[in-house]
């Protein structure tokens, strides 16, 4: 079935598989009831039990949850929370700011996309290495083709948010993950190569996910959160503070470069 | 007491009140005196372009925007980024949510502004090279992953269409009647070869695409402009049937296909 025929046949009734409610009576998850056979479930578990359609062990569940918290940091400066923050200080409401910073974090340059094109890399490096392939091959040939996300970091190549979550991923017996340990292995592959490209927190936590069976996909909706925690308090925090005056810029501090004043009347026109 | 950090722009140029660096008295787009001389003379779509591109248009292109702004201002009650702003808007979420739910689902490669990123770049690869549209109309190798789903078919083509729809070739032939739009008049010229070789029919974001590219703008300003045009029908979508009420807005049955009670699968 294609084409218009296709959008009648589903124009009157929505098909679905992962749920619906009957106000009143009951809502279904994924296949099972809410409040009955789901009855106790955890946030995190039913987040990633909506995401992948299963059901995360408990000590999977206490990294999953971890990963959040390690890296949810409430510093206003951080772009996406500064979203969040100028919202709340312009006396928006404030899961507008919320919604917009979540999706600030779908970023190139930190959270979602590189987050992505790590765990795409796991992920691939992950079958090579089943296949029989080295690291250093597997390393070789991606450097070829693409930057290695996961790696390096800017500002400053230590992550300290890789101790917490190593002392972690051992104590819930998750570090013998067949991508976890190779993650160690692609960094020391990298700084052979440029001393700077160390593991970062992106970098273990795809692998991390690459072990625990996410599709890159669904990894992308599991990671784009975890910054999260660290968005409320900037919210709270600037809607104290008076209307405004949350990192107020002065003329003087707009440097111009463009063209110099010009008439309107007079004004030419640009080449197409 | 820190220096505060600076901003770097080729926009604005603001000049401050006398005694109050926050409070301007004069603002500057691409030096143009926005308040004492554009307003009043300048259009909507003069201004927008001149924001995006940094110097005035021809009084043809800011004609061509003004109509591409026309033919993107609603695309109806059943486009599925406006269905998104009337169901944020029907529940009572602010009107920003609105918007912000039809910019999220407006986004995308379906009739979206990713859509239209992505037929630009092939403006931007083959320009009126019909061989070289043809090879990348065919092409459906895979992609490298990033955070926008697969293409799943040629961008700037209806995936669900028979026949081109009135309303696209009207607005072709409306904005492609300007002589120096070569991109939209090559794109009308070829339009039956374009379609054969996408096994689609052309959709409104390729015209979009080709106008876009006609008026100078590259892929990213085009993705952003599209975004900015389409809202005003989502805007007015939202209002209406907020106004309306939620008991009249459509809530489609549902088939629950793995429904663990199944007598009560279809309600």
């Amino acid at each position: 079935m294609s084409g218009p025929e296709m959008l009648a046949a589903n124009a009157e009734l929505l098909r679905t598989r992962v749920g619906a409610c009957w106000p009143g009576t009951r809502a279904v998850f994924r296949g099972q009831d809410l409040h009955q056979d789901l009855d106790g479930i955890g946030w995190m578990g039913l987040y990633v039990f909506g995401i992948t359609g299963r059901r995360f062990a408990a000590n999977e569940l206490k990294v999953l949850e971890g990963i959040w918290t390690m890296t949810s940091y409430p510093d206003t400066r951080l772009w996406n929370n500064r979203v969040a923050a100028l919202a709340a200080n312009a006396r928006s409401a404030s899961v507008l700011g919320l919604s917009a910073a979540i999706a600030s974090t779908e970023a190139g340059v930190f959270g979602g996309g590189p987050g992505l094109q790590s765990i795409d890399f796991f992920l691939r490096a992950g079958e090579k290495l089943r296949a029989g392939e080295t690291v250093e091959a597997i390393v070789s040939t991606e450097l070829a083709e693409r930057r290695i996300l996961g790696f390096g970091r800017p500002i400053n190549a230590t992550d300290e948010r890789l101790p917490p979550l190593m002392r972690l991923v051992e104590r819930e017996g998750l570090d013998q993950g067949l991508h976890y340990r190779m993650a160690f292995e692609v960094e020391q592959a990298l700084l052979r190569r440029k001393p700077f490209l160390k593991l970062n927190f992106a970098g273990l936590t795809a692998a991390l996910a690459a072990d625990l069976g996410f599709t890159a996909r669904q990894y992308q909706l599991y990671n784009i959160l975890k910054t999260l925690a660290g968005m409320p308090p900037c919210i709270v925090e600037a809607a104290e503070k008076p209307e405004g005056t949350l990192m107020p810029m002065s003329c003087e501090n707009v440097t111009y470069g463009g063209p110099a004043p010009r008439s309107w009347a007079e004004r030419g026109s640009v080449a197409a | 007491m820190t220096q505060a950090p600076t901003l770097t722009t080729r926009i604005w140029l603001e000049e401050p009140e006398s005694g109050d660096s926050f409070s301007t008295r004069a603002a500057y787009c691409h030096g143009y005196d926005v308040y004492g001389e554009m307003l009043g003379r300048a259009s909507w779509a003069e201004m927008l372009f001149l924001l995006v591109r940094g110097e005035a248009p021809w009084p043809e292109q800011a004609e061509l925007l003004e109509n591409l702004a026309v033919a993107l201002a609603n695309a109806g009650p059943r486009d599925q980024a406006v269905q998104a702003a009337m169901a944020s808007s029907t529940g009572g979420a602010p009107a920003a949510a609105a918007l912000m739910a039809a910019l999220s689902v407006g986004a995308g490669r379906h009739g979206g502004a990713r859509d239209v990123f992505d037929a630009m770049t092939g403006w931007a690869e083959c320009g009126t090279d019909l061989d070289a549209w043809l090879m990348r109309l065919g092409d459906m190798s895979a992609q490298r992953l990033d955070i926008w789903p697969s293409r799943e078919r040629a961008a700037g083509f209806d995936p669900h269409g028979v026949k081109t729809p009135g309303i696209v070739l009207q607005a072709l032939a409306r904005l492609a009647t300007g002589g120096w739009a070569r991109r939209l008049n090559w794109l009308a010229e070829h339009r039956a070869a374009l379609e054969a070789a996408a096994g689609l029919p052309l959709a409104m974001t390729s015209i979009a695409a080709a106008a876009f590219t006609d008026l100078g703008l590259d892929p990213e300003q085009g993705e952003m402009l599209y975004l900015l045009l389409r809202l005003p029908g989502a805007a007015a979508h939202a209002l209406e049937q907020r106004a309306l009420g939620y008991k009249r807005f459509p809530f489609p049955a549902v088939q629950l296909e793995d429904d663990p009670a199944v007598t009560e699968a279809v309600v």
